[in-house]
């Protein structure tokens, strides 16, 4: 099992940052890897449950599984149930919790799940890096767009 | 029930800021609101249960009792026992979070409590203003003047003080005979500079070519040694990843490591995973970062390459046979005898080759099916240098990093045409000359040895005091592994 940890800050209130990303059929939006998505089977895009189905801009197709939704907490947990990506077992957790010095966001992306010993490192770094740095950066430059 | 929360980002690393918050009994060194702090009785700040009995500048009086503490997680929660300020059943929790994006941390603060009726805005009002966010804001303060967050061990002595080490002394150019073991001084760590008590000193061979005159890196009389482990004593200004206490560790690129206490550079230091003995950070920190840079760098070692390792029972050979390994490739490896041959298949060696005379080519084409291989890690130097460019395969990639055994290889560049080949000249401490690269480098290699994919083989350990001989063992070719003098 490896464990992969990534953490931001994204100059925006908690609230405004959480409205973007608790739609989970929203990825196209602001994540930058992502060129379009839609949720399978006509469900809401925030009923736990839902999958939803993207393509990757350099092609590939993903489709993920929404586990739990919080608004209380501001955080959404799911599961890849198809990639290219060679994982399994993969859940991801994006949280956010409010900063109240400076009224901003500290934002929180992890995943759990398992690959080959010799594709770990990579994977990791593909992930933690590839995926959740990269999507922290789109926000950041999301937000201080307004 | 009133429930107050707070928090803030701290630009400091959250080593740094743990290493304040975690003692009990540090506030009255960065909250502007606190007077005076003890701990009761002859507990220790950190043992859960302590209780710390203090004063607030408005005179107030408060104590409160320390109820858990986690390393790990970088929790700790306390309650107010007795206070002439009326709050009751008051629980507060300090939580950190590594900001991994910026090396930064997340700092957050909450409590809960009862207020006599009426009184509740005002009191939430307090903590949340007057306690907290002038805690963030003092610590801020604190961390920023470079005030140093002393364990009780050193806080009896002064920064500014001269120490005195016993250091291995090269007097002029030479054989392991113009080594002397002397007292010298060692001055307090200037700006981004820290001074470090080393238990651990590691031997390279680059260490002998300095010696001999052949790498011109230092004028005698000069301190040898590139690398070395131990405690923080104390840290100047504007150091801000390392605190005295800390287990650190460094290879760098000016000699001085045979000693029992330096101050060096502290961007050139790193702080060493709690999973990770001195010992082991000696043994392996510059073996490890040669063997990281040749593996990820140099070259980027895939799965299913065939790669050839020299003296692969060596303190780097044994690294990168493992590493290599680890990353899938097929690893054959020359050694001078059995005992080492066994030794580097122990350690992820597919395929040693015991080559006294260094003829391995033969072996190393019929253990590749003709082919050859597509890397060879080349600490030996020109002896071996004929066997190695048969061994190549065409576009293989010769990766010259030392020369134990005579003066580097060097290729003619018609016969490198003939094959297509790739020469590569590295050297590491170009490769940490920048310091983020260097503690992403570290980071690597103390996760492989933390994940027990990379295990430290240390062959040999000698006194500071007989660093000649631990020369001569080296020289002799005697020695497995890393050899290591205990300062």
């Amino acid at each position: 099992m490896i464990r992969v940890y990534t953490s931001s800050v994204i100059d925006a209130a908690a609230e405004a940052v959480w409205a973007l990303i608790r739609d989970f059929n929203g990825l196209p939006k602001w994540h930058p890897g992502i060129a379009e998505s839609r949720i399978e089977g006509n469900w809401p895009s925030d009923r736990v449950g839902c999958i939803r189905n993207f393509r990757l801009k350099d092609g590939g197709t993903i489709r993920e599984q929404l586990l739990a939704l919080s608004d209380f907490d501001l955080q959404c947990v799911y599961s890849i149930l198809e990639s290219p990506m060679g994982v399994e077992n993969y859940v991801a957790t994006l949280k956010l919790t409010p900063v109240t010095d400076g009224n901003r966001t500290f934002a929180e992306w992890s995943a759990e799940f398992d690959a080959p010993p010799s594709r770990e490192r990579r994977l990791a770094e593909d992930i933690g890096q590839g995926v959740f740095q990269a999507g922290f950066n789109s926000l950041k430059t999301y937000f201080g767009q307004r | 029930m009133q429930r107050v929360t707070r928090s803030a980002i701290i630009d400091a690393p959250i080593e740094r800021v743990w290493a304040v918050l975690r003692d009990f009994n540090s506030h009255d060194r960065w909250h502007p609101a606190v007077a005076d702090s003890r701990i009761e009785g002859d507990e220790s700040a950190d043992q859960v249960g302590c209780v710390r009995n203090f004063h607030l500048r408005d005179g107030s009086h408060i104590r409160e009792q320390l109820l858990t503490l986690s390393d790990d997680d970088y929790v700790s929660t306390y309650c107010i026992l007795d206070a002439t300020v009326p709050l009751r059943r008051y629980v507060a929790t300090v939580t950190l979070k590594r900001i991994t994006d910026g090396d930064r941390t997340f700092w957050h603060w909450q409590s809960t409590f009862d207020a006599p009726p009426g009184r509740e805005r005002e009191l939430v009002e307090m903590v949340g203003r007057n306690v907290y966010e002038a805690g963030f804001e003092g610590l801020r303060r604190y961390l920023r003047d470079g005030a140093r967050a002393r364990s009780p061990s050193t806080m009896m002595r002064t920064a500014a003080d001269q120490m005195t080490t016993q250091a291995v002394v090269l007097r002029e150019f030479g054989g392991s005979d113009r080594l002397s073991y002397q007292n010298l001084t060692v001055p307090p760590p200037g700006a981004k500079e820290v001074r470090v008590r080393q238990t651990a000193v590691g031997v390279n061979f680059i260490d002998i070519y300095i010696r001999r005159g052949e790498y011109r890196m230092v004028t005698p009389p000069a301190v040898l040694g590139m690398e070395a482990a131990g405690t923080v004593v104390d840290v100047g200004d504007d150091v801000h990843h390392l605190l005295p206490g800390d287990v650190a560790a460094y290879a760098y690129g000016v000699p001085g490591a045979y000693a029992t206490l330096r101050t060096l550079p502290a961007d050139q230091v790193v702080a060493v995973p709690r999973g990770v003995s001195d010992d082991t950070a000696a043994a392996i920190l510059f073996k490890g970062l040669t063997a990281e840079y040749l593996l990820h760098r140099t070259h980027q070692v895939k799965a299913g390459e065939a790669v050839l390792v020299h003296a692969a029972a060596g303190g780097v050979g044994l690294l990168v046979c493992q590493w290599a390994k680890y990353l899938g490739a097929r690893v054959i490896g020359t050694v001078s005898t059995d005992e080492k041959a066994r030794v580097a298949r122990d350690h992820g060696c597919d395929t040693p080759i015991v080559a006294r005379d260094y003829r391995f080519a033969a072996a190393v084409k019929a253990a590749t099916g003709g082919r050859g291989v597509d890397v060879v890690f080349d600490g030996l130097g020109t002896p071996a240098m004929e066997e190695t460019y048969e061994a190549l395969a065409l576009t293989g990639h010769w990766i010259a990093y030392g020369h134990s055994a005579g003066p580097s290889s060097s290729l003619d560049p018609q016969r490198q045409a003939q094959k297509s080949l790739r020469l590569s000249r590295p050297v590491l401490f170009h490769y940490t000359s920048e310091p983020e690269r260097l503690r992403a480098m570290a980071a690597r290699v103390f996760d492989m040895i933390e994940q027990r994919k990379l295990r430290p083989y240390i062959g040999q350990r000698f006194t500071l005091a007989a660093a000649a001989a631990a020369h001569d063992a080296l020289e002799r070719r005697e020695t497995i592994g890393s050899i290591l003098l205990q300062a």
